[in-house]
Formats: C-alpha cells, sequence, structure tokens
C-alpha cells in the first residue's frame, strides 16, 4: 500500500514538474511576460560569445543579445535565464519550447530555414570557416593541408564546409570528429591532429582560452565559407519574432548613432528625431512591438550598443583579439546595418 | 459465480486493456510528434538515406566518399561497429579466460594479482576507462614528427600505430584457397585419430599434424607461385605516416578500453565456470595420472565451457552495445554517423530508430548464434 | 623400517609451510612466483614514487606542479569543489553535500537487514523529498537552484537511487508479465524487455535527448535531468525484470498450486506467497543492477548533464592543469571504485547469507 501511495506521490511530482516547466499554449511573448524571464540557449562555453564563471556568471557577446531582449521586454537585463546547449543539441532545444531564443554563433543556411520550422532573426556576427595549425609544423596555407588529420567537432556546418573545401582542391584529409567541444578542444591542444577548423572567431576564442600558449597557434589566412552567425526563434509567434529582430537592429543603429551606456541620459534630450525613435518615445515606437515606452533607453542603459558588447567581449583588449572587419559598421566599410527604426 | 470472477474473462478483459493501452499509448506519441513535426516544418520519411551526405569519415573498412549516400554512412559506421567488437570479443576472451584461471591458481601471487586486476577494472565505469585511455595515448604519444619506431616499418605516435601490409597480389587468393583446404583436412584427421584411440588405444600426435595441414597447403602454394610479397610500408609524408595498415588512436582507446573492461567480467565468468566442475572430476583425473595442465585441458574446461558460455555471450552483447561510447573518443561508429546524419538531417526520430533497430538485430543475431552453438556443444546424453 | 630412514617432513604449518604451498610448490609455481614477484617490482616503485612520494600536495601552483616527477594532487585539490559539486552554484554546495550524505545514510541503513520493514519505504521517502527540497530550493528561505545547475557526486547519486528505485515496480510488473498465461501480455512484456535490452544506453539516452521533445504535446516540455532519468529508468526496468524473473523462476511450483488450493487468486498469490520470496531470493542480484545504473549514470555526460564524469571533464579542460588529467581520472575513478567494490562485497556476502538460510 505504501508502494502505491509512493508511486502515485512520484508521479504527480513529475507531472507536477513538467507541467510547471511548461509554457503555455499561444504567443512566446505573453509566456514570457507571464513566467518573467527569458530562456536563453547559449553556448556551453565559448570564451567571448557565451560562456559562464565558476559562480554562473554568463557573458559574451552571444549573452549580451539576451540581456538586450530582457532589459527591452522584462525591463531588467537579469530576468534571463542561460540553457548551455551542445550544438548537435541546440535546435531541438528550441524547436521543443526548452528555450525561447537560441543565441549561440549559430549560422544561417538554406536548409535549415527550410527544414528546422524557426526563424533567423538577423546577422550578429560575420564569420568565416578557417583554419588553425601548431606554429611549428610551418603551414602557411591551407592549400598545404593535403593529407592532414583534422580535428572537427560534430554536427556542425563546418565539417559539410570542411569537406567541400578539400573536394574542391583535390586534397584528401583524415576527420576525427568529437561531440562535444570541451573534447575536440583537448584533443587539438594535446596534438592529436595536425589542424583544426570552425569559424574564425571561435578558434581565436579557443586560442585565447585553451592553449598553454596562443602564440605557439597560427589561425590561417583563408577563409572558406561565409557563417553569418546570430539568433534563432520558433515559427509560430510573429511578435517575438519582431521584439528580437528589432532589439537586434536597435543595438546596431544606436552604434551607428554613437548613442552608449555613457551617454544615453544625455542623448535622451537630443533633438534628433533617429535617436529620438529609438531611446525616447517619439511614434510610440515600443507601443508598435508591444513593450514599455522605454525599451530603447534600457537596452542601451543596461546593455550597452553593439560596439561596446563587441569591444567588451571579443575587441581588441580581449584575449580573443578579433578586428571589427566584416562586423564595423556599414559606415566604417563593414556589413553592419541596422535597420531603420522608424 | 458471477461471470467476473471467471478465470478466462479476466484473462481477456486484462489483455484487451493492456493492449488499448499499448496502442493508445504509442497513438497518443505518435501524433503527438506528427503534430510537432508538422508544426516545425520538419521532413520526415526515410528519403535521407538515399541523399548525398556530404560528411567524410576518419577510417572505414569499406570505400566511402563524402559524395556516397547516407545509407552508405550508416553502413561504414555499422562495419565500424562491427570491427571495433568483434577485435574487443577476440581480446576479451583471450584475456579473460588467463585472469579467469590465474584467479584459481594455486599460486598465491598469482590469484591476488588476477583478483586485483578484476575488482579494479570492474568497478570503473568504462566511459571513464575509454577517456584515460584516449587521453594517454593523445597526451603521452609524440606527435607523428617524431614517432617512435618499434621495429621496421612499425611507428607509434598522436596519430596512432602504423605498421607494414603486404600488397594484395593474385597469387594470395590461390595461398586463401589452400587454406580453405586445410581446414578440412584437419578435422578429418582429428577424427579419424580420435578414432584410432578408441579402437586400438594408441594416441596419435595430434597438434604438429593439424597445424602442418591447415598451414601445410597454403605455405607449398605460396612457395610454388614463388613467394610474391611485397609490403606497404608507412612512409612520412608532410603531416603524418601514410600507407600501409594503421590502428588510429580512437581505434585502440576504443578497443583497449572495451576488452580489458569486458575482460574482467569474462574472468569473473570463467571462473565461476571452473568452480561449477565437481571438484572430484579433479581429483579423479589427478588420480588416473593426469597433469595439472591437461586435467584443465582435457577435463575441466570441456565441462566448463557449457557454464560458461551462455552469460560470456551476454558480455559479447555487452561489449557490442558498449561500442556505442565510439562516440565519445570519436570512432566513426554507428552511433558517431548516426549523430553526424541527425545533426545535418535534423531527423532525429528516422536517424535514431534506425540506428536502434541495427543494434537490436546485432544482438538478436549473437544470442541467436550462441544459442546454436550452445546446443552443439552440450553434453549429448545429458538427460 | 626405522624413524631415521624416513626423509624429514615439511613442516605442515608456518610460514615456511605457507610458502612452499602457496608460491614455491613446484619448478613451474616457483617460476611463475618470481615473475610475478619480478613484474610487481618493476611496477610497484615507480608508481608509488608518482602516486606519493614525489607528488605535489595541498596549494602548489600548476607551473610548479609541472616540475614535479610524480601526480600533482594539487590539482584536485583546487578543483575538488568543481568535481564533487559541478556548477551547483558555490555559496549553496553545502546543500548538495547534506543531500548527498542523507542518501549514503539510507543507502548504508539498507544494507542492514533487520531494518528490512515496510517502515524503510517511507523513510526513503522522506530522504528523498528532502534531497530533493535541499537540491531545489525556493522554500524555508533556500535560493532556487535550477536543475542545470545541478552537478557532480550528488547528481550521479540521485539518478541512480531514484533510477533503480522507480525501475523496480516496473521490473516486477515486467517480470510478472513475461511470466503471465495470458499471451498478449507476455508479449508485451518480452518484445520490452528484449527491445531495450538490445539496444545500448546511450541510444536511449539520445532518444531522450532528441525524442521526447517531440513526443510531447506542443508547450510541454520536460528538462533534460528528467528526461535523462527516464530513460535511466527505463533502461534499468528491463534488467531489473529479467533479475526478477530468476526469482520468480526459483519458488516451487507447488507453492502457487498450494495457494490455488486454498482459493487464492492470482494478484493475492503473488503478493503473499511468491513476490516475497522471489525477491528475497534475488536482492544480490537488485543490487548488482544498482552497481551497474552507478556506473552507467556516467553515460549521461554525453547528453551533456554535468554528473561527476562531465564535471571532471570541465575541470580538467582548464588550459593550466590540461597535464593533470590522470590525477582527475585516478580521483573519481577511486570514488567509483571505492562505492562500486564495497557495494559488490555486500551483494557476495548477502548472497552467502541469504542461501545458507535457505538450505537451512
Amino acid at each position: 500500500m505504501y508502494k502505491k501511495i509512493a508511486m502515485a506521490a512520484a508521479g504527480a511530482a513529475m507531472i507536477a514538474v513538467s507541467a510547471s516547466g511548461s509554457a503555455n499554449a499561444g504567443p512566446v511573448l505573453n509566456a514570457i511576460k507571464q513566467k518573467d524571464f527569458i530562456q536563453c540557449g547559449v553556448n556551453t562555453g565559448l570564451a567571448g560569445f557565451g560562456i559562464a564563471d565558476s559562480q554562473g556568471n554568463w557573458t559574451g557577446i552571444d549573452v549580451d543579445f539576451c540581456r538586450g531582449l530582457a532589459a527591452a521586454l522584462l525591463g531588467d537585463r537579469n530576468k534571463v535565464k542561460f540553457t548551455p546547449l551542445s550544438a548537435p543539441q541546440r535546435f531541438t532545444a528550441l524547436q521543443s519550447g526548452e528555450i525561447d531564443v537560441l543565441s549561440r554563433n549559430t549560422t544561417n543556411t538554406l536548409t535549415r530555414d527550410a527544414s528546422l520550422g524557426l526563424h533567423f532573426v538577423g546577422v550578429w556576427y560575420y564569420d568565416g570557416q578557417g583554419f588553425m595549425v601548431p606554429r611549428r609544423l610551418n603551414v602557411k596555407g591551407a592549400k598545404e593541408l593535403n593529407g592532414a588529420e583534422i580535428c572537427v567537432q560534430a554536427g556542425t556546418t563546418t565539417e559539410l564546409n570542411l569537406t567541400d573545401y578539400f573536394r574542391a582542391n583535390r586534397m584528401t584529409f583524415k576527420p576525427v570528429v568529437f561531440e562535444s567541444a570541451e573534447e575536440w578542444r583537448k584533443a587539438f591542444f594535446a596534438g592529436r591532429c595536425q589542424a583544426t577548423t570552425t569559424d574564425v572567431s571561435a578558434l581565436a576564442s579557443v586560442r585565447s582560452v585553451d592553449a598553454q600558449n596562443p602564440d605557439d597557434f597560427v589561425i590561417l589566412p583563408e577563409v572558406i565559407s561565409k557563417e553569418p552567425l546570430g539568433p534563432m526563434v520558433r515559427r509560430g509567434d510573429d511578435e517575438w519574432f519582431a521584439v528580437t529582430k528589432w532589439v537586434l537592429n536597435l543595438m546596431l543603429e544606436a552604434e551607428e548613432k554613437g548613442i552608449t551606456t555613457e551617454n544615453v541620459d544625455q542623448m535622451r534630450s537630443s533633438t534628433d528625431p533617429t535617436v529620438q525613435r529609438l531611446i525616447g518615445n517619439r511614434d510610440e515606437m515600443g507601443k508598435k512591438l508591444g513593450l514599455a515606452e522605454d525599451w530603447g533607453y534600457k537596452v542601451i542603459k543596461q546593455v550597452g550598443n553593439y560596439g561596446e558588447s563587441f569591444e567588451r567581449n571579443i575587441g581588441k583588449k580581449t584575449p580573443l583579439r578579433l578586428d571589427r572587419g566584416l562586423n564595423a559598421q556599414w559606415t566604417q566599410g563593414g556589413l553592419m546595418y541596422g535597420m531603420p527604426a522608424r | 459465480m458471477p461471470f467476473w470472477s471467471n478465470p478466462a474473462v479476466r484473462g481477456g478483459v486484462y489483455q484487451v486493456t493492456v493492449l488499448a493501452g499499448v496502442f493508445a499509448l504509442g497513438a497518443y506519441l505518435i501524433d503527438n510528434t506528427l503534430d510537432n513535426l508538422a508544426a516545425r516544418s520538419i521532413r520526415s520519411g526515410f528519403g535521407f538515406m538515399a541523399r548525398e551526405a556530404g560528411f567524410e569519415l576518419g577510417e572505414s573498412l569499406i570505400p566511402y566518399e563524402p559524395s556516397d549516400s547516407y545509407a552508405r554512412a550508416y553502413l561504414a559506421g555499422f562495419v565500424n561497429t562491427m570491427k571495433v567488437s568483434f577485435a574487443g570479443i577476440v581480446l576479451c576472451s583471450i584475456l579473460g579466460l588467463f585472469v579467469g584461471i590465474a584467479r584459481l591458481s594455486k599460486n598465491w601471487l598469482v590469484a591476488r594479482l588476477a583478483s586485483f586486476y578484476v575488482e579494479t577494472l570492474r568497478n570503473i565505469p568504462i566511459l571513464l576507462q575509454l577517456f584515460f585511455w584516449y587521453a594517454l595515448i593523445i597526451e603521452v604519444l609524440p606527435p607523428s614528427l617524431d614517432a617512435i619506431n618499434l621495429g621496421p616499418g612499425v611507428f607509434l605516435s598522436k596519430s596512432g600505430l602504423l605498421f607494414p601490409l603486404p600488397l594484395y597480389d593474385p597469387a594470395h587468393a590461390w595461398v586463401g584457397l589452400a587454406f580453405l583446404v586445410g581446414i578440412p583436412a584437419a578435422v578429418f584427421y582429428g577424427h579419424w585419430a580420435k578414432q584410432r584411440q578408441n579402437a586400438t588405444g594408441q594416441q596419435l600426435p595430434r597438434l604438429l599434424p593439424t597445424v602442418g595441414l591447415v598451414l601445410g597447403p597454403a605455405i607449398i602454394v605460396f612457395l610454388i607461385l614463388g613467394a610474391p610479397l611485397t609490403f606497404e610500408v608507412p612512409v612520412f609524408q608532410r603531416f603524418r605516416f601514410v600507407g600501409g595498415g594503421e590502428l588510429t588512436p580512437e581505434f585502440l582507446a576504443l578497443w583497449l578500453g572495451l576488452s580489458i573492461y569486458t575482460s574482467a567480467f569474462v574472468a569473473e565468468v570463467v571462473r565461476a565456470g571452473i568452480l561449477a566442475v565437481d571438484w572430484g572430476q579433479n581429483e579423479a583425473a589427478g588420480a588416473l595420472g593426469l597433469r595439472r595442465g591437461l586435467v584443465l585441458r582435457l577435463v575441466v574446461l570441456p565441462q566448463a565451457l557449457r557454464v560458461i558460455i551462455p552469460p560470456t555471450t551476454n558480455q559479447y552483447l555487452n561489449l557490442a552495445k558498449n561500442s556505442s561510447l565510439a562516440v565519445a573518443v570519436g570512432y566513426p561508429d554507428l552511433t558517431s554517423v548516426t549523430n553526424t546524419s541527425l545533426n545535418q538531417t535534423g531527423q532525429a526520430v528516422e536517424c535514431i530508430a534506425v540506428m536502434m533497430a541495427v543494434y537490436l538485430t546485432l544482438s538478436l543475431l549473437i544470442s541467436a548464434g550462441m544459442n546454436i552453438y550452445n546446443r552443439v556443444v552440450a553434453i549429448p546424453d545429458r538427460r | 623400517m626405522t624413524d631415521a630412514a624416513l626423509p624429514i617432513a615439511p613442516p605442515r604449518t608456518g610460514p615456511t609451510a605457507w610458502l612452499r604451498t602457496n608460491l614455491f610448490g613446484s619448478w613451474r609455481n616457483t617460476l611463475i612466483s618470481l615473475g610475478s614477484f619480478a613484474l610487481l617490482v618493476w611496477a610497484v616503485p615507480p608508481l608509488l614514487d608518482w602516486f606519493l612520494f614525489e607528488s605535489r600536495w595541498g596549494d602548489t601552483p600548476p607551473a610548479e606542479c609541472r616540475k614535479a616527477a610524480g601526480a600533482c594532487w594539487a590539482f584536485v585539490h583546487e578543483k575538488h569543489r568543481l568535481i564533487l559539486f559541478g556548477r551547483y552554484p558555490f555559496a549553496e554546495q553545502w546543500r548538495p553535500l547534506v543531500g548527498m550524505a542523507i542518501l549514503l545514510g539510507l543507502i548504508g541503513a539498507s544494507c542492514y537487514r533487520p531494518f528490512w520493514r515496510r517502515w524503510l519505504l517511507a523513510v526513503w521517502a522522506v530522504g528523498i523529498a528532502v534531497m530533493a527540497v535541499l537540491m531545489w530550493g525556493g522554500v524555508f528561505g533556500l535560493r532556487f537552484v535550477e536543475t542545470t545547475l545541478w552537478g557532480g557526486l550528488p547528481l550521479t547519486f540521485l539518478l541512480t537511487t531514484v533510477g533503480v528505485g522507480a525501475a523496480f515496480p516496473l521490473g516486477v510488473v515486467l517480470a510478472l508479465g513475461r511470466r503471465s498465461k495470458l499471451p498478449i501480455i507476455r508479449a508485451v512484456s518480452i518484445g520490452y524487455i528484449e527491445l531495450v535490452r538490445g539496444v545500448p544506453l546511450v541510444s536511449l539516452l539520445f532518444m531522450a535527448s532528441f525524442m521526447f521533445p517531440l513526443f510531447m504535446p506542443s508547450g510541454v516540455q520536460i528538462n533534460a535531468l528528467i528526461r535523462a532519468q527516464v530513460a535511466i529508468i527505463l533502461f534499468a526496468g528491463a534488467y531489473l525484470a529479467e533479475v526478477v524473473r530468476g526469482g520468480l523462476q526459483a519458488v516451487p511450483r507447488g507453492q502457487i498450486e498450494a495457494a490455488a488450493a486454498l482459493g487464492m487468486g492470482y494478484w493475492l498469490t503473488m503478493r503473499k506467497i511468491v513476490l516475497p520470496q522471489a525477491i528475497r531470493l534475488v536482492i544480490p542480484g537488485i543490487v548488482n543492477s544498482f552497481i551497474s545504473t552507478f556506473k552507467d549514470t556516467s553515460l549521461v555526460a554525453i547528453v551533456s548533464l554535468s554528473d561527476l564524469m562531465l564535471s571532471t571533464r570541465q575541470a580538467i579542460a582548464d588550459p593550466l592543469w590540461r597535464p593533470f588529467f590522470v590525477e582527475g581520472y585516478v580521483f573519481i575513478g577511486a570514488i567509483y571504485l571505492v562505492f562500486c567494490f564495497l557495494m559488490s562485497r555486500y551483494s557476495q556476502h548477502l548472497e552467502v547469507q541469504l542461501n545458507t538460510g535457505r538450505r537451512r
């Protein structure tokens, strides 16, 4: 009898747990407002993009996007919870509703758009796939890699691009494929492979963190693919999609207009109508999106513009030492082009 | 008696309820899945199996190109699973047999060492042991630039173990044929010798003629055809040794890890099997003047084998299933191919279903094979 | 014949006799002994040097550790919190520690036979509930800690005990079903048992990770921890069913017939006559299943749950300490080893005890 009761109790507990974790049927946006936090899927640990310190505080440029969303929608950059996801897990987690938004250096491709049931929000980092080799091998370019063993991570576009590149150049290679990012990095830096490949930004990131001496490794000049990385949301809630899209554009345009965390309070009284639309409440931009009037102000005040986030997490002064390059504003010769908020 | 107390009626009701429950659960899950797939516009069906896979595999026994289909990639993964399982079964049987016998050794030191081996290895998770072996290989061995030369043409490094491999020559087919002829000849000789021993009591030498009959024809054919044997020796190219035979670090770690872990269990099975043979048999054989080695080989082991086989089958099955941990050390087995495929296609249900079906078939085949073998070796006059 | 003509009989007791019978009985035995001894002399001193004499303990910085010839236990010293508790909030780590102590206490108490009573189940239920409250928090002023942050040894123990605990009733039902006279029930049970036993745990964990989300109605999701836990339960259930079946087969048919003659129905017979005897017989088997499950939980690392295995690998991933992976693996290897070894000794002890009880 006790056993039966215990079983019943356990069953009830399981149902309660699953129900408490479930989003209400209906738009994601309402559910987020109701639970009062955003569940954001991030990398399990990629320095500069999404990584947790030993206290569990997340930092990174992908993390900042989710913080921006929380500031815009819920008024507080801290009303966000992070789910670390491996590359193979990420889409399932978003599809199933485990997370509300995926901000985890994910490439936009046609196949993913067509077959995953997800929306790509916008480009958060223009990247490209490159190679990294130990300096002592004295390799000057990717064309010299014929016959090399190359460590790659499973379940990424990287694996396919790599194969395409070698096929196109009539070269051979031997892949060593790892399920987890940890194992992949450990194997490469232990010397299992003569080269590794992934997005250049990630190469710089792991080199800064995992190499005993970062100068022992060289990133080759060739970039073999276009990797527009950015956040994704699930289909079925266009309002939520619009919010994510415009928070992204807000952070881009704020940089173009020179609005920073420092000066956002003074800028609020600016007479420039574009600035007014971004951080004031001219033309009720917030209302149109279903957000508070001061959504733009809160994002910039609490998180900062795109450039600030870039410099803070991956820029020249960080261990990653990444150039703005393609990710500079379009006015500076880059590709970052915030769509007009009007 | 009311009709609901009738056992037949009750049985029927139970069965219908269970069946309905199973169907309802199945229908519910399938319905949800279809809904979800439709809502997320995820494609379904096995059409992807014929599409080009587009990814490369680290090693494959069968020819495989990235331009081949997903089905082919799955096949290559399956063959890799079979390769490591088979190699593991052979090595773990040998290790297990030795350690199992050693545990029962009269020699105190040997028995202690063997039981230390068993108790340590079977109580540490296999995954941990795999990580350990793999980390050991890739951290401790030198990079392929400074590979250790173990002998002529044999190199050991972070890129694995490379060794010379004989190049195929048409003459080798005839040698193989001669070898195949030799086996039935040896079996026939064995039968004849046994009959003769039964009839006349004369004991004919067994070992040498058997070896001679198996290998002799093959060697003679080989020599007649002019001993055509050239080795392909690994040569250092830009980054690593290429050519010859190769055991990759991933394979080595998986093979060693699986074999050593499983051998601890096999050793226990062997020990229990030997203990199951009545001690009197030992004494009787001793009284007949048989040496201890002969007692073990002629009296104890043949009887112990019947006790040993069923649980050993289980261990072999476990080894084959544990080979799925290859995914942790980067060996391209079935699980690893499944993992990559489901990421590239997004069709988790189909990919995992194929993987489970293959493992299930493999398991059922191994147990069926072992059941047949079991029937063959059973003592016929046991009631 | 005089006594003096006899060769001197070897002494039958004392160390010399022991050595003679156990190590140097014959020339072959002597050879084997010397060989093994040489192996020990070759292997043990360097291992001891590495393990103890040349090793670095306490607060040694990694750079200094690299110079040492022996093990760098400073790595374990530095990272033990991360290894043992994963990413659980640092300041709150006393909670999993207490929870784990409760679980271990319960496991220990359950090993004591006089405690095998109904109330032990109730105590277990309370213990698990307390542990859940401690881990989750959110009540009694405890900070709420989500399951994604749980990790390390407490998670391993939790997955094991809840896994085996929930798998046991499932196993009993399946075992009864497998021996049922009703063909459909038998077929369903056999189908389930063979299906699950025929596939590796990794494939079930993959299923839990990638397919369970699709099984749920849209909007409902189950967190990763519970998904992995369900996979472990489903897996362990099939194996426990086979263990219990062994016990069911050992209960003599006469008992069932006698019960039938008394007019007892199927369920009453099973509950009062067959199961109590059968389960008593297979307790060692259940303990062995517990050990296997304990080891198998290390596989959840593959679906990114940070159990003892994954938290250790996260600790090793620190580039400063990366050369000391052996120390990390040896440390958790020892944890697994000690626990599994004690449990298996206990199971052997039980086997002997329960067997003598039956033979009497």
